[in-house]
């Protein structure tokens, strides 16, 4: 079962704003049965000001919590400010989701710029021309969604994105093209971060290498722990744990958080770090 | 608000009996030894896991040394097809459904990967194996297939006499998953003519941790886990003692089980059934009702989605299980019910409940009372109230 904020219970519990507007001048339909969540916004704007909020939601209970948080959020707020509100803040208002349940948020603000397309005569033509090639067969995703919610949530790896868009969770045939997507979407920014464009592959691992040396094994070694590179395998760094961080519970942790994080700041933000398991 | 737990699913896993229990302490505190040691040390052990093989095989009416004690149903599923597949390295196609377990499916692409061919076996409406296209399937390469006796989301049990019939015209060994058969239905062995089936202990009322895998007497297999001369070579590795003491009491049990007592529990099963098909409009019986376990069913409650489902009961205290995507973790929904052909809608809206040997009428009324209201409020929040709705919607 997921571990879910008492602020999602609350809401999956006690939803506000259920029902449909009368009158609504602003309604965004995004989702579909197939794909087992669907939500259905419909919005009263009056003089640039959302006067109405009110949603119907088929979906699991963070589904239904992000749709009830979404419509308090934009009650009362000009469309302008309404306009602004990401995923990330639908989230924040629930006080976090599970990562699995992330795109629950991100149907939220797609349901809200659909309405909001609506209320503009766009008629959801925005999102017809915004489409671009379905990447994600099982669940209809396409490639401009995934680089959107990308780069709008500093994803990196195809988890995050399956996470975040589903994209990638069904059959896996994606899962390359995906991969690709993310190379596109992060190669720019691996470039400004690494002076000199982008890195040759011994280029890649001499940074990697000073990197641990100079930034990682200094905090490891304050707890009597040590790490050794053992691999660079396209973008996955495989390091092996030593001393006394060999065999530790937060191994893992350090393994992702740190060296990860850090070699993702200073080297370049697509790098996966592996622990390798003596066998 | 706080009530007693309703746990209706028991296909996941079931409490252990107290009698298992009981039995099986001893094992733990003081007779700790290890059953290979010469010594007398807490009695002749060898004659407690003799014992346990005993009854065990007394379910199944076989022959003891027919019984390999395993760890789960899992590793007695990866046993019988690894097993059997090293052991005809001349054989390279493979037979399985479209429904099995992870246990079995997840083999496929292991298997494809050594160079054998694998066909799966679909399913109609109902649930009912394609017995035609089992039959075209077979050829002189086919070793083995694999079916389960009974669906662990739906229980609708697949004709094995028949299945064994078709296989043994062709040569083709068959091996079934039982595990959410034993302990439900009469098994036979001695008439039933499968090559090997695996079963698990906790679903029937023996902790988790302890399975096993029949072998027929004379089937030629290699072992699994390779090690020492336990389990007559075939599965090395120190006998879980405590475990399989409590799976022998645990099956001794199950057999006296299987007669009256699987009647009240099919007819706890078919009010619970019935009454939420009354009560609730717009929801079906997934599933052939003509041939399934009597414990379990399965309904697809449409226009709501099971997660959600499952929050609000769990809120009331009870357990059950769904077949929808979001609950289960990997996005994908069912893949039982997808082969059956169930339609979305319905299969985000699936709900299945399995019931025990202690479920009591009073469990099947209060479920009777929540969910229509639990329904009733997800269908408010929801936007779809028919079929043409759904097809409408977004366009």
């Amino acid at each position: 079962m997921w571990e879910y904020s008492e602020k999602v219970m609350d809401h999956y519990e006690h939803p506000r704003n259920v029902g449909e507007v009368q009158n609504a001048n602003a309604v965004g339909e995004v989702g579909s049965i197939v794909c087992g969540d669907a939500l259905k916004l419909t919005l009263k704007i009056d003089g640039g000001l959302i006067t109405d909020a009110r949603f119907k939601t088929f979906g699991c209970g963070s589904a239904i919590a992000a749709a009830s948080a979404l419509t308090e959020m934009i009650k009362g707020r000009s469309l302008e400010e309404a306009s602004r509100i990401t995923n990330k803040d639908i989230a924040g208002f629930l006080g976090g989701l599970p990562e699995e349940k992330m795109h629950c948020s991100v149907m939220g603000q797609e349901a809200l710029e659909a309405a909001i397309a609506d209320y503009r005569g766009v008629k959801k033509e925005v999102h017809k021309e915004d489409e671009g090639e379905i990447v994600c067969k099982c669940f209809s995703v396409t490639d401009q969604k995934i680089k959107r919610v990308a780069l709008a949530n500093n994803l990196h790896t195809v988890e995050e994105i399956t996470n975040y868009t589903k994209a990638g969770g069904g059959c896996g045939a994606c899962i390359p093209k995906i991969e690709d997507l993310l190379e596109e979407v992060w190669r720019g920014e691996s470039a400004r971060k690494a002076p000199g464009g982008r890195l040759t592959m011994v280029q890649k691992i001499k940074r990697i290498e000073e990197v641990l040396e100079e930034e990682v094994r200094p905090i490891l070694k304050r707890d009597g722990g040590d790490l050794e590179l053992i691999d660079v395998v396209e973008n996955k760094v495989i390091v092996r744990m030593m001393g006394m961080c060999q065999g530790c519970h937060a191994s893992e942790l350090t393994t992702k958080g740190l060296v990860q994080e850090k070699l993702r700041e200073l080297v370049d933000p697509t790098l996966e770090a592996v622990e390798d398991v003596p066998g | 608000m706080s009530q007693a737990r309703v746990y209706l699913d028991n296909n996941a896993t079931t409490q252990i009996a107290p009698e298992v229990l009981e039995e099986m302490l001893p094992f733990l505190r003081d007779k700790y030894g290890n059953p290979s040691s010469a010594y007398s040390f807490g009695g002749n052990l060898q004659k407690d896991l003799e014992r346990a093989r005993d009854r065990t095989a007394a379910l199944f009416s076989c022959h003891p040394t027919e019984i390999v004690f395993t760890s789960c149903g899992t590793e007695s599923d990866n046993f019988a097809i690894r097993g059997l597949v090293d052991a005809y390295p001349e054989k390279t196609h493979v037979i399985l459904t479209k429904v099995e377990h992870p246990a079995v499916k997840n083999q496929a692409p292991y298997l494809r990967k050594k160079g054998l061919r694998v066909t799966e076996i679909g399913v109609d409406r109902q649930g009912r194996l394609d017995l035609a296209e089992l039959a075209a399937a077979m050829d002189n390469e086919t070793l083995l297939v694999s079916c389960m006796l009974a669906n662990n989301e739906t229980g609708v049990i697949f004709p094995l006499e028949e299945i064994c019939r078709i296989a043994k015209e062709h040569g083709v060994f068959v091996h079934t998953d039982a595990v959410q058969a034993v302990g439900k239905i009469p098994l036979d062995f001695s008439r039933l003519p499968v090559d090997l089936a695996a079963f698990s202990g906790h679903k029937f009322h023996a902790p988790k941790g302890v399975g096993g895998l029949f072998v027929r007497r004379g089937l030629k297999i290699r072992p699994f886990l390779i090690g020492g001369h336990q389990e007559r070579s075939r599965r090395g590795g120190t006998e879980n003692l405590a475990s399989i003491v409590g799976l022998g009491r645990a099956a001794e049990l199950a057999a006296g089980r299987l007669g009256e007592e699987a009647t009240r529990v099919r007819d706890l099963r078919d009010r619970l059934e019935r009454g939420i098909l009354r009560s609730i409009a717009n929801s079906e019986v997934n599933g052939d009702p003509e041939h399934r376990v009597p414990n379990t069913t399965n309904v697809g409650i449409h226009f709501i989605e099971g997660e959600a489902l499952l929050l609000a009961l769990d809120k009331q205290g009870i357990c059950a299980s769904t077949g929808s995507a979001c609950a289960s973790g990997s996005l994908q929904p069912s893949h039982v019910l997808r082969a059956m052909g169930v339609p979305f809608t319905c299969v985000h809206g699936s709900l299945r409940f399995s019931l025990s040997t202690y479920t009591t009428p009073a469990e099947v009324d209060y479920v009777l009372e929540t969910l229509p209201v639990i329904v009733g409020r997800l269908r408010e929040l929801s936007p779809f109230r028919s079929l043409r709705e759904i097809e409408a919607f977004g366009a």
